[in-house]
């Protein structure tokens, strides 16, 4: 069996919240990323789920360390990264790349295209003198941009194209990891369907191995191989994506299926639904035990004393729930 | 439908090949600004004039005719004369170069040494950039005055002392500017996608942190101008800066106050002169900071 | 007889690069009590064109150039400002995609809401109290008092989209337009918003005019549904009768490329191309650079919307000469 490419053991992330002027006192810590552990393994998409404020986003910071971990480690290529100095971890950042959301956000404004693209090349050595204009050409045309607009400014191309141009970016330095953060949740319909065939594309042409971090489970679901759910900060199901997906275990997967809409008339005005009637809590409060109880359907007293591990209900497939045997 | 293996050549952004780039599109909206425009247009005139005085002037500055004394103006002296018998206009000529001379190359300084300063403090944070920051603080609050008398005191009177004396103030308020913006800049996803590609942090400083910031320095560097000019008014003024038989406007000024009754001329024309020039650079500054303002972008 | 009625509406923006043709000719007409659906991306005009209703438009650059729109008589593009005024958060209200910036961070939240009551109905302090409390818990808010004296930072945004949906019933109007209620918040929180505009929408008999570029979201509270594109409305018809058999190209490919109509594997289906820059006037119609079914007739002449059978209609030509 080959080593997975990430290995994430028990990660967390805190963020102490302090209030007062001239003595800071601590209020609390939000829990941004409490205990998460997950392997990917090379060539996989692995779709990361949560709805806001569930750590997803957080976790894909802490593992290119734009945010500190708190704790727990995280393993890249067989090696330990997370107790890396920053020298040292400079070295493997080539091959951990990430995606952001915001297409119109995550390029520089005064950048050409070209210098753009040329730039990471160049700081890495990985081309010069006139290699560096083949290898931005290839570059655009990997992602589908015509190479005679490399002169253009970012604010002259749609949303679209400027999210092709940030994937470019994030493919110049070959990475073996990249880390997509809800890449398409900013691009209109008909323009997500154009960037996730793109992505489909080049990891098979490339071999990248990918964690899909988005909101839309439609768009994880199609995207990937297994389908990992957080709330509050932690796994709660985990498993293959149509299982998840089709069959899922875990009271708020369930929830948050069910409140999809899905566009089909028939289906919606007869499907059966999960409610939930309250809002998530915050991070910076977390219920005991299991962090979904106060919203769950299911739940019962004995869910408020301990968190539940995840446990394994199928094949690959876990769900961190004390009733799972009884739904 | 289409065949998504190919890749989709969608159509182009906009007409032709060559990028616009904010910088252009700032422009074109500067362009449109007509008060900015003007004050542009007189500011380059000046700056001509300035540059041609030694051929323009119709007599030397230090040319004296005491037998003549203070005249209005006249067709053999257009502004008049001085006390001294000096003709005014070449005066207010002479004076127009050092004050502007000390305008640019005090506001010159200012803004590299502050921009750097400033960069660096927002960019690097934590405790290094409150050290500094602090450091800034305690400047600040030294009088202005004191600190250039000591200088002028250590180091005689001397007109590149005037404008780094000058320029070593403002440069305070640059940096506070500076390391704002960068530090704002900083939770910008871009600078973050720096990070992650492993860019070195001076690359990233210089190309990717000041350019983004060049805007409101762009602007306050305008807006400083006017100011270090008056300061320099103001020291001359009070004996520290330029002195006779060299002239600035601030000089002159001070000359004509003195027999403001008496000899108007000597009062109006410098002031004239000191004041287009601080209009021109307010509204050309207004301009550019209406112009560089506004989101580029179309969306 | 239709509560609201739209013919023709042409806004158009005069800005220093050209005339950005926002809104072309839409019509649409809403019954009393019925929800419809207007469906579009970004750029399809259908946040203008529900703007324009209300006078909300900023009226240089932008200008109404046609249209008629009735309401209970009253033509709103037509009438005067003060008309407009009376009618706007009284008979129609208006709620928006972000809660946070249409409720005052200054104000606590009771306050904000009773003062429409005390300004416009003159209703004591007391009374314009317990309107409101009977609103929040009509929102699903329950304990009021406390609530009352909130702030809106204090609220979530699930909490906050409803105290804005309390602030738009509060008078109880006959039509609610939803701008993208719904977007910015959570898929959960979303079902649960969704399903109190179905529930108040049934105890209030009023009419909604749901404006989303979510197909999900249509398909299961909409009536009837309009799709928009390039500032044009490409097809309308009834909820089931659309998702079971888009009469439009346009509609067809939209539904198409959601992921969730997709065999997992299968590479999507993709509109190729870009929406149309509306500042260029566009020969023929605005989707035919991009339509697969497109002739040289579709970049000829411009297609108007034309009933196929009752309740559906379109605007192609290749349907409606049942060519497609």
């Amino acid at each position: 069996m080959t080593r997975p490419l990430l290995e994430l053991r028990e990660l967390r992330v805190h963020f102490p919240v302090y209030a007062g002027l001239v003595r800071r006192r601590l209020l609390g810590t939000v829990r941004a990323v409490d205990g998460v552990s997950l392997d990917v393994a090379p060539g996989e998409t692995v779709g990361l789920v949560g709805e806001s404020g569930c750590g997803e986003s957080t976790l894909a910071r802490a593992v290119v360390r734009l945010v500190p971990c708190t704790g727990g480690t995280v393993g890249f290529e067989g090696r330990e990264i997370s107790a890396l100095r920053e020298p040292a971890f400079r070295a493997i950042r080539p091959r951990l790349q990430l995606i952001f959301q915001d297409p119109y956000a995550s390029l520089n404004p005064r950048m050409t295209v070209f210098d753009a693209l040329a730039e990471p090349l160049r700081v890495h050595g990985l081309a010069d003198g006139r290699d560096v204009l083949r290898r931005v050409s290839d570059l655009m045309e990997l992602v589908g941009l015509a190479p005679r607009f490399m002169r253009k400014y970012p604010h002259e191309f749609s949303g679209g194209q400027r999210q092709r141009i940030a994937i470019a970016r994030a493919l110049a330095l070959e990475p073996k990891l990249v880390i997509a953060d809800e890449p398409v949740s900013a691009l209109d319909v008909s323009v997500q369907a154009q960037i996730l065939n793109l992505i489909a594309r080049l990891r098979e042409q490339m071999g990248l191995t990918l964690l899909f971090i988005a909101h839309d489970l439609s768009v994880v679901h199609y995207l990937s191989h297994r389908i990992a759910v957080m709330y509050l900060g932690r796994l709660v199901e985990l498993g293959p994506a149509g299982e998840v997906f089709h069959r899922p275990r875990h009271p708020y997967t369930r929830a948050l299926i069910s409140a999809i809409p899905v566009p089909d008339p028939v289906r919606e005005k007869t499907r059966q639904r999960v409610a939930l009637h309250d809002e998530p809590a915050s991070p910076l409060n977390p219920p005991s035990g299991c962090p979904f109880h106060p919203r769950c359907p299911w739940a019962q007293p004995r869910c408020a004393e301990t968190v539940p591990p995840l446990e394994s209900c199928g094949d690959g497939h876990q769900a961190a729930c004390i009733r799972l045997d009884q739904m | 439908m289409s065949d998504a293996h190919r890749p989709e050549q969608d159509a182009p952004p906009a007409a032709g090949e060559r990028g616009a780039s904010l910088w252009r599109d700032a422009l074109v909206r500067l362009r449109r600004n007509h008060l900015a425009v003007a004050g542009l247009v007189v500011l380059f005139a000046l700056l001509v004039v300035s540059l041609l005085t030694p051929w323009i002037a119709p007599y030397g500055y230090e040319e004296q005719d005491l037998a003549l004394g203070a005249v209005p103006p006249d067709s053999a002296h257009w502004f008049g004369t001085d006390l001294l018998g000096r003709d005014l206009f070449t005066r207010v000529l002479y004076g127009g170069r050092i004050s502007l001379l000390v305008g640019f190359a005090a506001t010159g300084v200012s803004l590299c040494v502050g921009v750097l300063y400033g960069a660096f403090a927002g960019y690097l944070g934590g405790r290094t950039d409150a050290l500094m920051m602090r450091f800034v603080d305690i400047l600040y609050s030294l009088p202005f005055v004191i600190f250039v008398i000591i200088l002028t005191v250590y180091f005689g009177r001397n007109i590149v002392l005037l404008f780094m004396a000058i320029g070593a103030v403002e440069w305070l308020t640059m940096a506070r500017i500076v390391r704002g913006q960068v530090m704002s800049l900083r939770q910008k996803e871009f600078i973050e996608a720096t990070t992650v590609m492993g860019l070195p942090r001076h690359r990233v400083l210089l190309w990717h942190l000041i350019p983004n910031t060049l805007g409101p320095i762009i602007v306050y560097a305008t807006l400083t101008v006017p100011r270090v000019m008056l300061m320099e008014a103001f020291l001359s003024y009070l004996g520290l800066g330029v002195q006779a038989p060299m002239s600035s406007w601030g000089l002159l000024i001070n000359e004509g106050v003195q027999t403001m009754e008496n000899r108007p001329w000597m009062l109006i024309f410098p002031s004239l002169a000191l004041s287009i020039t601080l209009f021109s650079l307010n509204f050309l500054g207004d301009g550019l900071r209406d112009a560089l303002d506004v989101r580029a972008s179309k969306d | 007889m239709p509560l609201l009625d739209v013919h023709e509406l042409t806004t158009h923006f005069h800005t220093r690069e050209g005339v950005v043709r926002a809104v072309n000719g839409v019509s649409f007409r809403v019954e009393p009590g019925e929800t419809i659906g207007i469906v579009g991306e970004s750029g399809s005009g259908k946040t203008v064109a529900s703007l324009s209703l209300l006078g909300l438009i900023p009226a240089p650059p932008g200008r109404i150039e046609n249209g008629t729109a009735l309401f209970d008589g009253v033509d709103l593009l037509a009438c005067g400002p003060k008309t407009l005024r009376s009618i706007r958060g009284r008979a129609i209200s208006m709620i928006f995609q972000d809660p946070m910036t249409a409720l005052n961070p200054f104000m606590r939240v009771g306050d904000q809401l009773m003062e429409p009551l005390q300004v416009h109905q003159g209703l004591s302090r007391r009374e314009a109290r317990t309107r409101v409390e009977e609103m929040l818990r009509l929102v699903g808010i329950q304990d009021g008092a406390r609530n009352l004296s909130a702030w809106p930072h204090e609220f979530s945004g699930g909490m906050r989209q409803r105290v804005m949906i309390a602030m738009a019933l509060i008078t109880r109007p006959h039509l609610l337009i939803a701008d993208e209620p719904t977007t910015a918040l959570d898929v959960t929180i979303q079902a649960q918003i969704l399903e109190l505009l179905a529930r108040l929408q049934r105890e209030l008999g009023m009419a909604v005019i749901l404006i989303t570029h979510d197909l999900g979201v249509v398909a299961r509270v909409c009536r009837r549904i309009y799709v928009m594109y390039a500032g044009q409305v490409m097809e309308s018809a009834a909820t089931e009768a659309l998702f079971a058999q888009p009469r439009h190209p346009y509609t067809e490919a939209l539904l198409q490329s959601l992921p969730s109509t997709h065999v997992k594997g299968e590479p999507l289906h993709t509109i190729p191309g870009l929406p149309p820059d509306l500042i260029a006037p566009i020969a023929g119609c605005p989707f035919a650079p991009r339509c697969a079914s497109a002739t040289d007739r579709c970049t000829r002449g411009a297609p108007t919307l034309r009933e196929l059978v009752p309740g559906r209609a379109t605007a192609c030509f290749r349907v409606q000469d049942g060519e497609l």
